[in-house]
This record gives C-alpha cells, structure tokens and sequence, in this order.
C-alpha cells in the first residue's frame, strides 16, 4: 500500500534529514516510527503527504507515485490521509467545530452527515463544551485533540499520527492509543510517529527505528530502543 | 456541486465579518480606485464639453467690397455652404453690421459721435464661416482666395486670426492627449494598490490556504471564498462611490453652472448614472476578483 524506494530528502544548506530509505507498510499495518527528535520522522511523513519533494528516490501510495501526481490531483490523494500534525495545523479563523467540519465539506457529504458525525467525534476526543472556540482559546492539549478529530473524521484509509499525544496527560493519552488501535482494526493503517516509550512497548506492533535519517532496526512486535 | 458552491459563499461570507478591518481597508482603497475612475469619466465628458465650445467660438469672416450686391454675396454664401468642411455660413449685411454695433456700443458717447461724424454706414457686408473642425479653416481660406469672385472679396480675416486659431487648436489637442497619458498613468498606479492590499491579505491568510490544501482541499473550494469577498468588496465598493458621486454631483453642479451655464454636470450624471454605475461595478468586481485569483494563485501549489 505505502512504499518508500531508495528516499533520500536533502533539505537546503546541507541537512541530511533522510539516507536512502526503504521500507514497505502493508494493508491494514500498525506501524510506530520512533527516534530521536531530528531523526527525520516528520520529513517522512511530509513526503507520503506530498508536502515536501523527495531529492532521490519515489514514494508511493496505491502503486502510485505521490510526486508524479499533478497539483490539481494532489487533493484526491490527501482525502485518503488523515493526518495529525505535530504542530497540528488548525485553520485560526475556523471554530473547533468548523475545523473538523471544514474536512467533511471538502469531501462533500452532506450537512445531515457533518451534523451528526462531527458531534460524535467531538464527544470522542472530549470537547463538546469547546466546539464554538476556536484554536488560539484552547489549551494545548485541546488543540491536539481537535487536530486528532479532523483526521478521524472522514474514515480515511490512512492515518498518519506525528506525536499525537506530545501534549496529553497520561489519562486522554491511553484513550487516543486505544482509539487509533481500534480504528486500526477496522481496517485503516495506522502509522504514528512518536517519543513514547511505553506507548511502543504496550503495543506489541511493528516499530520502525530511524536514527539519523537512515532505518536501524525495523521490528515486527519491536520495542523502544534508540 | 450545488452544496460546495454554498459552503463557499457561507465561508466567505463569515470571512468577511471574521476580519473586518481587511475587509474595511480594502473597500476603502477600491472605493479610491472606482472614484478616480470615475472622475476622469466625468472630467473626460467636462474637459470635451470646454474644447469645444472653445472651438465654437473660433469662426472667420469675409467681408465683401462695399460695391458688391447682396445677391452676389447671397450667391457665395451658398456656394460656401456646399463645401462639406463648413458647417455654417451666416449673412452680416451692411445695415445688420451697423446695428450691431449700435447695440454694442450705445452705452459709448465717444463711439457714437464718431459714428455720427462718418456720416454714412462704415461697415462691410461680410460671411461668417464656421468649420466643423478647426483644421479647416486652413482650407477655407484658400478657397476664398482663389474662387472666382476674388474680385469681391475686401479682406479674409483668417489671416489675421490664424496664429490664434492654431493655438487653440494645438492646445486642446495636447490637452486631449496628455489627459488621456495621465489618466492611464492614474489607474494603472491605483490597480497596483489595490492589488497589493489585498494580496497583503492573502498572505496572511497564506498558512489557511496551504492548510486546507493540506487536508484535501481543492483550488477552486479554497478559492472560491476569496472570489466571493472580492465580489462583495467589488459592488460594495461601486454603491459607495455611486453615492458619493451622487452628492459630489449634486452639490458641484450647481456651481460647476454657474461658471459654465452650458455646462451642466448634474443631468449629465442622472441621464449617464447606469453607464456610470456599470463602469465602477466592473471595475470593483474585476479589480476584486482579479486581484484574488492573483494574489492567491502563488499559495496553491504546496
Ligand atoms: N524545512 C526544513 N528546512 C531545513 N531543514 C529541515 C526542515 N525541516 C526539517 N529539517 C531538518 O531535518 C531533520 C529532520 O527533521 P524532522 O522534523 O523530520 O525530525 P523529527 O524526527 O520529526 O524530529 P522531532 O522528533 O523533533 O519532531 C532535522 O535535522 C531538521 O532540522
Ligand atoms: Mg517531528
């Protein structure tokens, strides 16, 4: 489903942010990306969302090549991904409510559809208080759990998860895994890039090891080691 | 399709209240823009009126011997009058002359008593030719110097008046042609602002639109927005100046008559306000709508 062939990304002045990088994600794979911070984990991900270019190497997506695709088609991949940023990339001028809703209209669903599925998922993520507020008069951690609705939403087939839960207490933290770990059930490929170490290792699934922009260890049933 | 081109007007509708001091300080500019506009429309309509009915006033006279007959001058006028170049030619004869200038100058004791010391009718019998264009008078003059009742003909005043005529006429020209310089010169500066103020709007909006491509969105649903506020700004922007010119109108025109009677800015206003107000909506929609496809088109391609 995903693929990385020989991916090297060189960002201007010499910053080797990715080294010749290969690796598969199949159909409905949970994959953790782990390393230390500059490891190039949110570079990866920016590539399969066609974000940014690669210098060498192809990336695809449905056996298609993400950075063939034309800007006008860009879009048709994106509605596939749901991505929680890291910095999570709220629209400011658009209410909680209107940022998750904003991510259904594109997609054109109906308004009977965006007013019973955004409520729900703002009950999910526990802010059907904050609905009406918009991003800069929330907390951190409330931000985040908007930014992880918008990409719940629309049942994409894949969600790429950037440090989901940087700013989340111990307590919504373990909700939001639980919920990834489910939506991954129904099919969806999960792939979340994180610090976490006990998130890791209480998942038993596949961890992928970056260090330095090269793979260092890629682990079925892996754990946290940098 | 139907719901998307909703959501877009619904958006930029919000935006549009959601930054009020953006949407303020461009109507403001594009209010400048249209006035301007709409000023060299009038000034255009003002400045043509003054030019010619300067080039009204210039005519030339022929005055005849005092011992040609009035059927013979009657002859040549309607001789004249079948050149196409001449857009009139009105008979003075010698008693009408006289009591013009009577009429003229009774208030006169010194006048008067010369007159009466003459003893007899000093005046000449003349045509007053008016060209329909300036130029012509040229033409005109060489006619009558070189026709066949010469031998009539006491004096051409043409000569004498020519180097005035030719400044008149190259003055409006230059007039005519240095408007028309600065006015281009005037709108291109002013499209130039206002597409700058809002492609400042745009930029910072610039994160929103690289976001909304990021989530999936397509050009046009992110487009569609900033198109619908130009529009908005547009018509907005055209009512404002069309109420403005309004009362500009209103209130000069009366004034602006007094110095030109003929001149009379108010019912040239009320019997152009369509054109007018077609002028100023097309060029706030064209300038809004234009200067956001521009503005915006640079942030699409992430
Ligand atoms: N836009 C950019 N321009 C230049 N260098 C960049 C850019 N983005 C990232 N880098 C560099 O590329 C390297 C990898 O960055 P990346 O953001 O992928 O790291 P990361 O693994 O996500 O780190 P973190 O865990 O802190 O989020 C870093 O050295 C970073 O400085
Ligand atoms: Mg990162």
């Amino acid at each position: 489903m995903i693929k990385f062939q020989n991916v090297t990304k060189i960002y201007l002045e010499n910053t080797i942010a990715l080294e010749d990088l290969s690796f598969k994600i199949n159909e409905k794979e949970f994959v953790s990306i782990v390393g230390k911070s500059g490891a190039g984990k949110t570079t990866l991900l920016k590539l399969l969302l066609a974000q940014e270019k690669p210098t060498r190497g192809r990336v695809f997506f449905d056996n298609q090549d993400v950075h063939k695709i034309r800007p006008e088609k860009l879009p048709e991949l994106r509605r596939r991904i749901g991505s929680i940023f890291q910095d999570y990339k709220l629209l400011a001028s658009k209410t909680c409510y209107e940022n998750i809703a904003y991510v259904m209209e594109v997609l054109g669903k109906s308004n009977q559809e965006i007013e019973k599925d955004v409520p729900k998922i703002l009950e999910i993520v526990g802010l059907t208080e904050r609905a009406q507020n918009f991003p800069a008069e929330l907390s951190a951690g409330e931000r985040q759990r908007v930014a992880i609705a918008r990409a719940l939403i629309h049942r994409p087939d894949v969600i790429l998860a950037d440090e989901p839960t940087g700013n989340l207490d111990p307590y919504n933290t373990s909700e939001i895994i639980h919920l990834l770990l489910k939506i991954n059930t129904l099919g969806t490929i999960v792939v979340l890039a994180t610090h976490n170490k006990e998130i890791v290792n209480s998942l038993g699934k596949r961890v992928i090891t970056l260090g330095q922009g090269k793979i260092i260890r890629d682990q079925e049933k892996g754990r946290f080691i940098l | 399709m139907l719901v998307s081109i909703k959501r877009i007007i619904r958006w930029g509708w919000q935006g549009l209240f959601r930054d009020g001091g953006a949407a303020t300080a461009t109507v403001f500019i594009m209010v400048l823009t249209i006035s301007l506009i709409t000023s060299i429309f009038l000034l255009k309509e003002a400045s043509s009126f003054l030019i010619s009915s300067i080039q009204e006033k210039v005519d030339i006279s022929v005055y005849f011997k005092e011992n040609s007959t009035e059927q013979e001058i009657l002859n040549i006028q309607e001789e004249l009058s079948k050149i196409p170049e001449v857009q009139n030619v009105k008979y003075v004869s010698q008693e009408q002359a006289l009591q013009d200038f009577i009429q003229r100058h009774k208030e006169d004791p010194v006048l008067m008593r010369s007159l009466e010391e003459v003893g007899r009718n000093p005046f000449l019998a003349s045509l007053n030719i008016r060209a329909s264009d300036p130029t012509q008078y040229e033409a005109v003059s060489d006619f009558l110097d070189n026709s066949l009742f010469g031998y009539l003909i006491e004096k051409v005043d043409y000569h004498q008046r020519k180097p005035v005529i030719e400044k008149i006429f190259s003055l409006t020209a230059n007039l005519e042609k240095s408007g028309i310089v600065f006015s281009v010169l005037l709108v291109f500066l002013s499209f130039l602002v206002v597409f700058n103020t809002i492609r400042l709007i745009i930029m910072k909006g610039q994160e929103e639109i690289q976001i909304q491509r990021l989530v999936g969105a397509s050009n046009w649903f992110i487009r569609g927005p900033f198109l619908f506020q130009g529009t908005i700004f547009g018509i907005l922007s055209a009512l404002i100046s069309l109420l403005i010119f309004t009362f500009v109108c209103w209130f000069f025109g009366s004034q602006i008559s007094i110095l030109f009677p003929e001149l009379d800015m108010w019912t040239y206003f009320l019997s152009n306000i369509w054109t007018i107000f077609l002028i100023q909506l097309l060029t706030g929609i064209g300038l809004g709508v234009v200067s956001s496809l521009m503005a915006i088109r640079k942030y699409l391609e992430i």
